[in-house]
């Protein structure tokens, strides 16, 4: 099972197993990260599960036209590593991978 | 102080995690009648029913964290009374938990079919994991799927059954589909969705009476003498808040359990959050919302009100669903508007319907427009109305940069 690296917007750093087929969010939510809301529960429609993708990045599939509009209106800062974490699906691939959240999400 | 939540959806487990994080330290007891953690709704009727999501990607909080958070978990165990003198629910089996403070976040039920032949096997509603496993179960074994009901949870039903390949005829009561919840244009161009996705969309349709067959149904009758060959039948004509704990115990319901814009009753013991409730607006009406959005948002406040602060609900109501390929985000309540500009138009399937009043804007509907939607939520939470000629002009960004 690949293990993501969840830095919380306090600095806390949460590794976590995530299993293959779920999604970056659905690791952060199930396993009680903070800094994730995640409200429309990984349909890509509330923008509330953004994260910074501190490495891997070059082992994602690029973000879809929808990720990407919602995207262009979150809370936070979006910066070039910006990313829907209901959008990220864990494979092995990933093992090891960080990603940031940001302070605020609505 | 100990806390007592009643319900242990997402409303209660966010009225939970706010206490927490609002720094309360003491009892927290959270009660749910179904036998599980709390979990994530909206997907059981999409992403969930196609297999696109196991049961264990619903979860919304796995039980250690819950544990690590110091929320006492009560499953499958309900509650059978409130008694506000002495400060205490008690349940059903047997036990009674003191409060200092009580939450009610008892959800809401599907609301029963009231015509013969409602009771009949096959014949199901869609609001818990339970009633999706079931209709999971049958599904296979269907070929033709009626839908009983026009509103989200029907249409996002049908849109599943037809990629399952099933035959899919929809009965809607009312002349428009989602007739409480979008406006006519917005009716239409989900019926001519479903209808190019080969759904038979029946309106006007008063079902009369539900015939079987070995006690599974078999046809679905309407008032105007239709048969419909169905081997399963979705319900899904609204719910039912559960306010019969608050009734009982003397809180004032109407449409829902009665609160402020903080998610207090009259009592001030005791606040309430989510489906259950009917949160009464400055002007004095009364609004139910049934939405992620409410269960959070009224979760936040009426954790804070427990604990002595006012954190009022003030953010404009959000919806969103997905039907096919169509991701429709609503922002707003438009009851009221006597104006409508588009921006991009409906055949192209990605377009937006901002709704006015004279000239402020009320609400805004968007077809695969999220780059409309989050800006919308932006101007209608801060009071901003965007120009007509900005809307109707594609080329012009909705909020300046």
């Amino acid at each position: 099972m690949p293990k993501i690296t969840y830095i919380e917007p306090n600095g806390n750093e949460s590794v976590v197993d995530v299993p293959e087929g779920w999604t970056l969010m659905q690791g952060a939510t199930s396993n009680g990260i903070d800094g994730i809301e995640a409200e429309c529960g990984g349909s890509c429609s509330c923008a509330t599960c953004h994260c910074y993708v501190e490495t891997h990045a070059d082992k994602l599939a690029a973000a879809s036209e929808t990720e990407e509009a919602m995207l262009t209106n979150v809370a936070a800062e979006r910066r070039p590593n910006s990313r829907l974490s209901c959008q990220i699906k864990a494979i092995a691939e990933l093992d090891g991978m960080v990603v940031r959240l940001p302070a605020a999400q609505s | 102080m100990a806390i007592v939540i009643i319900g242990a959806g997402q409303a209660g487990l966010q009225v939970a995690e706010a206490l927490r994080s609002d720094g309360y330290d003491g009892a927290i007891t959270m009660i749910g009648d179904e036998p599980r953690p709390p979990y994530q709704r909206p997907p059981l009727s999409k992403a969930y029913l196609l297999g696109e999501f196991t049961e264990a990607q619903l979860t919304l909080r796995a039980p250690e964290v819950l544990a690590r958070k110091n929320i006492t978990l009560l499953s499958g165990v309900s509650v059978t009374a409130v008694d506000r003198a002495a400060k205490q629910v008690r349940l059903s089996d047997g036990r009674a938990i003191d409060y200092a403070g009580l939450c009610l976040a008892t959800g809401s039920r599907p609301r029963p079919l009231p015509v013969p032949g409602a009771d009949l096997a096959n014949v199901l509603p869609l609001r818990t994991l339970a009633d999706t496993r079931a209709i999971a179960a049958i599904l296979p074994k269907t070929e033709r799927v009626l839908v009983i009901g026009g509103g989200f949870i029907g249409l996002e039903f049908a849109a599943v059954a037809r990629k399952l390949g099933k035959e899919v005829v929809v009965l809607e009561g009312a002349e428009r589909l989602m007739p409480r919840a979008v406006t006519p244009m917005m009716s239409e161009f989900f019926r001519k969705l479903h209808v190019d996705h080969g759904v038979a969309v029946e309106l006007n349709a008063a079902v009369s009476r539900l015939t079987g067959a070995e006690g599974k149904v078999a046809a679905v009758c309407t008032a105007d003498g239709r048969e419909f060959p169905a081997d399963l039948v979705l319900v899904g004509i609204g719910i039912l808040p559960n306010v019969e704990l608050a009734q009982a115990t003397g809180l004032e319901c109407e449409r829902g359990i009665v609160v402020d814009a903080c998610s207090r009753t009259a009592d001030a013991a005791i606040v309430a959050a989510g489906d259950c409730t009917a949160r009464r607006l400055p002007d004095g009406s009364l609004l139910r919302l049934e939405s992620v959005q409410n269960a959070i948002e009224q979760g936040k406040s009426a954790a804070a009100a427990l604990l002595g602060k006012e954190r009022p609900f003030v953010a404009s109501p959000w919806f969103w669903s997905d039907q096919y390929d169509v991701k429709l985000q609503m922002v707003g309540l438009a009851n009221g508007h006597d104006r409508t500009v588009m921006r991009g138009a409906p055949a192209s399937h990605k377009f937006s319907a901002f709704h006015y009043r004279g000239d402020v804007l009320l609400a805004v509907d968007s077809v695969n427009r999220p780059e409309d939607h989050m800006p919308a939520r932006k101007l209608l939470d801060q009071g901003l109305s965007p120009s007509f000629a900005q809307v109707a002009d594609l080329g012009i960004p909705l909020i300046a940069r």
